[in-house]
């Protein structure tokens, strides 16, 4: 099975002591849409920063589609591309320049960041806002616009933290079918969310991390598999499959009164 | 990358800068001319006619170059400085380069190409606005491109070490104010070094400022304090410590990667 990310015993300490990874391991294969699920502060948007190059890891190793990052971060960083939580956009800077520009990073020629920006911006519904600047798009559309920007590259494997949130309902499913077409073209998407029904709508297999650690990992039919009809007639039914699955593993344990 | 897509990445960044210092004129370029004309206003016509000539020139022509090259390392200064900082901490949009394959150099050449842009356009708009007050002799051309582009070089990479390391908007302003002010005005900009008394002409050799104003000023009028070789490896060494600096931030990610 080919890899499009390798990470092996990834860990994090940031400067003040926190552990925001411990040690994590993922494999996701060529082609396909993983879903990282966790609670707020379990490691999800560190991990996305240390595979994409923003933050700097403690220990362990990764691979992106066999490169190794410490040793060639340049050539890896080229088959990536990345949607962050936070809108990161140049609030006075026109839609097509945004996305141009980030094309010029990549060493892409004008002429062809042009043409490939305004395909991207049809595709995700921006054409008409064109030259606007990004500070007169609503959060939705700014979120689509990262979602371009990243894309310009034609990366192999597109990093989504949370790209949905904030985000109508209607728009959001236009973009799960845009992501979706993405995938039907060979590009590994790998998605954290916090609308879990977004990720069993998308995701073939998921990875759930809690405090820095993974504690479930496998394709979305044996993650769901883990879901304990007892606790529904203990508890009462609330959501869906994936959702009572997630609590049950990141859940505090009740304390003692 | 190859050179051609790095020329591309950098041609990108300094695209970009110069996009917006264009948009926000009245911002970049208007207050520099303002403050030009007012220092030839006071200090060249009203209090240098009664001051007569320095270095065999009259004052005006004296405190032209040195008023230029004041202009030149702030505006060369504080557009990188406020680039690099406003990108990462505003907009956090300096991601967009940190993700990218540019390397560590480009990224360098960049901010720092649009900082020299900015300094040099400003001494230019600046030397205009000199000729409305006093006509100006050129001995040197190549002397005046020539510590012109070191200036700004200089400044603009320093700019761009502070910018990395600045945490607030404070540790962008305090450096212009309290340490690049008292070194231009300590330089020389308005006074010859070798009528400085005793410690006070040693302290102004270990001010940079000091040998770009003596080099400028030299492409003008033909005189110097001080040899232009010596000048010119001074500043060159500081130029190559600067750019080792800031190689080493952008490499390591010190202040722009957790």
């Amino acid at each position: 099975m080919e890899l499009a990310l390798d990470i092996r015993n990834l860990t994090k300490t940031y400067a003040d002591g926190t552990a925001a990874l411990r040690g994590v391991s993922l494999q996701v294969p060529k082609g396909d849409f993983y879903a990282l699920l966790g609670p707020n502060g379990a490691g999800k948007t560190t991990l996305i920063g240390i595979v994409t190059g923003l933050v700097n890891k403690t220990g362990g190793s990764l691979r992106i589609d066999g490169v190794d990052f410490d040793a060639y971060p340049e050539r890896a960083r080229r088959r990536v591309g990345v949607v962050p939580q936070n809108l990161n956009v140049d609030f006075f800077g026109r839609a097509i320049d945004i996305v141009v520009n980030q094309g010029g990073y990549y060493g892409i020629p004008r002429s062809i960041a042009l043409k490939r920006a305004d395909e991207l911006l049809k595709a995700v519904g921006l054409a008409d806002k064109r030259t606007a600047q990004a500070r007169q798009l609503s959060g939705g559309m700014q979120r689509r616009l990262m979602i371009a920007r990243a894309l310009i590259h034609e990366p192999d494997l597109l990093f989504l933290d949370e790209p949905t949130a904030g985000v109508d309902i209607e728009m959001r499913r236009g973009m799960w079918d845009y992501l979706k077409t993405l995938t039907a073209r060979g590009v590994t998407i790998l998605l954290t969310t916090h609308y879990l029904e977004e990720a069993e709508q998308l995701a073939k297999h998921v990875a759930i991390i809690n405090k820095g650690a993974i504690v479930a990992n496998g394709t979305m039919e044996d993650i769901l598999a883990r879901y304990d009809e007892s606790q529904r007639e203990r508890d009462g039914y609330r959501g869906s499959r994936l959702e009572e699955v997630f609590l049950q593993l990141t859940r505090e344990p009740e304390k003692p009164s | 990358m190859t050179p051609y897509e790095q020329w591309i990445s950098f041609s990108t960044i300094v695209r970009k800068d110069v996009v917006r210092m264009l948009r926000i004129w009245p911002q970049t370029f208007l207050p520099s001319l303002v403050t030009a004309a007012l220092y030839f206003l006071i200090f060249g016509a009203f209090i240098g006619s009664r001051i007569g000539s320095v270095e065999g020139v009259p004052y005006i022509v004296f405190i032209v170059p040195g008023l230029v090259m004041m202009q030149a390392v702030m505006n060369a200064y504080t557009n990188v400085a406020f680039v690099m900082f406003q990108s990462k901490f505003f907009n956090r949009n300096i991601d967009e380069i940190l993700v990218s394959p540019t390397p560590p150099w480009v990224l360098i050449s960049g901010f720092v190409a649009g900082g020299v842009l900015r300094g040099m356009t400003t001494a230019l708009l600046v030397l205009l606005v000199a000729l409305a007050f006093t006509p100006l002799t050129i001995a040197n051309g190549f002397v005046i491109a020539l510590f012109l582009v070191l200036a700004t070089v200089i400044f603009a990479l320093g700019g761009l070490a502070n910018g990395v390391f600045a945490s607030s908007i404070d540790g962008i302003n305090i450096v212009p104010t309290f340490v690049l002010t008292p070194l231009v005005y300590l330089g020389g900009v308005f006074y010859s070094a070798k009528t400085l008394p005793g410690i006070w002409g040693k302290i102004t050799m270990i001010d940079p400022i000091f040998y770009l104003v003596n080099g400028f000023r030299y492409g003008f009028i033909g005189k110097s304090d001080i040899s232009l070789g010596f000048s010119i490896s001074v500043l060159c060494g500081l130029a190559a410590v600067l750019f080792a600096t800031a190689f080493y931030l952008l490499r390591t990610g010190l202040g722009l990667r957790q």
